[in-house]
Order: structure tokens, then C-alpha cells, then sequence
């Protein structure tokens, strides 16, 4: 057998077949950034919700008393928005009432700290329309655009056609 | 003066400024594309709310759960009816519980759709409610509007 020796001497560079590469990694590209979609800013509404216990204590020491906002709908479309059976005509307004309500202060021992509301509503009513609620009684964005929280413990009702949430405090 | 020949005109573009780039993007776009696809669906479109941001902080335990307009709920990919969610969460529940974990640590994310069915949302709390869990987040997307 004979071995052949590379009889050139130093021009002995191996070039690299660089089109092969190119052509994937460019498909690569084109097919991440097709894929790719802007998501809009997603945040949270935080809940607490334990079940409740046939031996939990009712709330204790209360100092503001818990509010109760129901919701009427009208086949899915808000019809109705009741705060301590007061109507409001809409969402700003309720959150303009809960604003008076609570007061701006928010340091310990406010109102705002304490303060509790339960939402009903009906239950064919919008999901938009309760995350609208809960957005109206839980804060409010100042002119600096910065959000000013309101009212944090939120719990919902027990819809009437019954299999709803216990709530406890 | 003496005049070099070469045997091959060939001139040789430099590639690797353009590979560098190139495998940057692939791997800024990889990266978004993944974290983007854990947590969404395209059949959900979420209400609008002015006061959502970020969360600061990840949840300890999160357990995302979708709701679509039909009232059907979604949880890993899977379509199922909220009653036949039962099994499903208690498996969650006890895996939580294997980690030593308490299952009321665990956050359960609910993305519902804007026009379902409030009722249905609060069916299926209850659902989670009845496995243990305790922390809800109702997710919904940031809007400009007031």
C-alpha cells in the first residue's frame, strides 16, 4: 500500500465548507424568528382562598366592615353594578367611591389594610367583567402612572346556582 | 520588478463577524421562543386590566391552568372538562407533597378566557380548592387604556 505524503510544502490549509452551515443556521433563523411573538405584559391578580373549615373561627376584630360588590349580568354583558346596594353606572365610578371609601393613606392600621370586599356576580356574567371589578376595588394608577393600591383582600361570593368557593377571611 | 501570479483568483470573505451575529439571534430568539411557550396558549385571549405588571418574584409552586371560552379547561396541554380535573390536580397535589412541599404553597395560575363564563372560573376554584390548593392568581394582560 502506498501512503501518500503531502510533497507541498506549508500551503497545507484545510478550508472549511462554510455554505453547508450557513444554509442551516439561516433556516434556523428564519424559522425562530417566524415563530416569534411579542407578548403583551401579563400580571396577576393574587387571591387567597383557603376551603373553608366547618371549625373556622368567624373574622375576628374587624374594624372596617367587609363590603359587598355584586355584579348582574345580562346574557354575559355587565347589566348592573351594586356596592352595598348602591348602583354605580360603571367601573371608574366604582373605583372613585372605594377611593373615598378607603382614603389614600396606606400605611399600617389604615383602612386600606383592612379593609375586605366580596364579589358576587352572576354566573354567566364575562370573566372580563369580574377581572374589571377586581381591578376597579384593588387599585388605581396615579398620575405618575404609578398603581396606588386600594382594597386587597378579595374574595368572591358563592355564585346562587351554588358550587362557588368557600370564603374565608 | 518581479510580478506575482497565483494559480486561483479566489477571494475569501471573512464569515465568522456574520456566524457570530448569526448564532447570537438563533440563540436569543431559542431562548424568548421557549419561555414564551410554557405558559401560553393561542386559543386563551386573557382580559385587560390597567393595573397588572410582572410579578417580582416567581411563584414558589405554580400550576398554570387554562380556561377557554367554552368553559373547557386546559392544564399541560391537555383539554379536559373541570370535573374530570380531579385526578389531574390530586396527582399535582401529591407530587407536591413527595418535594415536601405543602400544596398550599403552590400557586394556582387560572388564564381564562375574557368572555368565559364567570361562573366557570369559580367552578374551577373550587375544583382546586377541593385538592388542597389555596393561592389563586387570575392572570390577565396589561392594557394602556384607563
Amino acid at each position: 500500500m502506498k501512503i501518500r505524503h503531502s510533497t507541498s510544502s506549508g500551503q497545507d490549509k484545510i478550508e472549511l465548507q462554510m455554505t453547508p452551515m450557513i444554509d442551516i443556521v439561516f433556516q434556523l433563523l428564519i424559522f425562530f424568528i417566524m415563530t416569534f411573538k411579542i407578548v403583551a405584559q401579563e400580571g396577576d391578580f393574587n387571591i387567597n382562598m383557603p376551603q373553608a373549615s366547618p371549625q373556622s373561627a368567624p373574622p375576628d376584630q374587624v374594624e372596617f366592615p367587609v363590603l359587598k360588590l355584586y355584579l348582574q349580568s345580562n346574557g354575559g354583558e355587565l347589566a348592573g353594578i351594586r356596592l352595598q346596594d348602591e348602583p354605580f353606572p360603571n367601573f371608574p365610578a366604582l373605583n372613585r367611591r372605594i377611593i373615598e371609601h378607603i382614603g389614600t393613606d396606606s400605611g399600617p392600621g389604615s383602612n386600606q389594610e383592612s379593609a375586605q370586599i366580596e364579589i358576587g356576580f352572576d354566573p354567566d356574567l364575562h370573566y372580563e367583567h369580574v377581572i374589571g371589578a377586581v381591578t376597579a376595588v384593588s387599585g388605581h394608577r396615579t398620575k405618575d402612572k404609578k398603581i396606588h393600591k386600594l382594597i386587597e383582600k378579595i374574595q368572591f361570593l358563592p355564585s346562587a346556582g351554588g358550587g362557588a368557593p368557600a370564603i374565608t377571611p | 520588478m518581479r510580478i506575482r501570479k497565483k494559480d486561483s483568483d479566489v477571494y475569501e470573505a471573512d464569515l465568522t463577524p456574520m456566524i457570530d451575529m448569526t448564532f447570537q439571534l438563533i440563540a436569543f430568539f431559542m431562548v424568548i421562543i421557549n419561555f414564551a411557550q410554557t405558559e401560553q396558549n393561542a386559543k386563551i385571549q386573557l382580559p385587560e386590566s390597567t393595573l397588572v405588571k410582572p410579578p417580582e418574584q416567581p411563584f414558589e409552586h405554580q400550576l398554570v391552568i387554562h380556561l377557554t371560552r367554552e368553559g373547557r379547561a386546559i392544564i399541560s396541554g391537555q383539554e379536559m372538562a373541570i370535573d374530570g380535573l380531579r385526578i389531574l390536580l390530586d396527582g399535582e397535589a401529591r407530587a407536591l407533597e413527595l418535594t415536601q412541599s405543602r400544596v398550599s404553597s403552590a400557586t394556582v395560575v387560572i388564564r381564562a378566557h375574557r368572555k368565559a363564563q364567570a361562573g366557570e372560573v369559580q367552578r374551577l376554584i373550587k375544583k382546586c380548592q377541593e385538592s388542597g390548593f389555596e393561592k389563586f392568581a387570575l392572570r390577565a394582560k396589561g392594557s394602556t387604556d384607563p
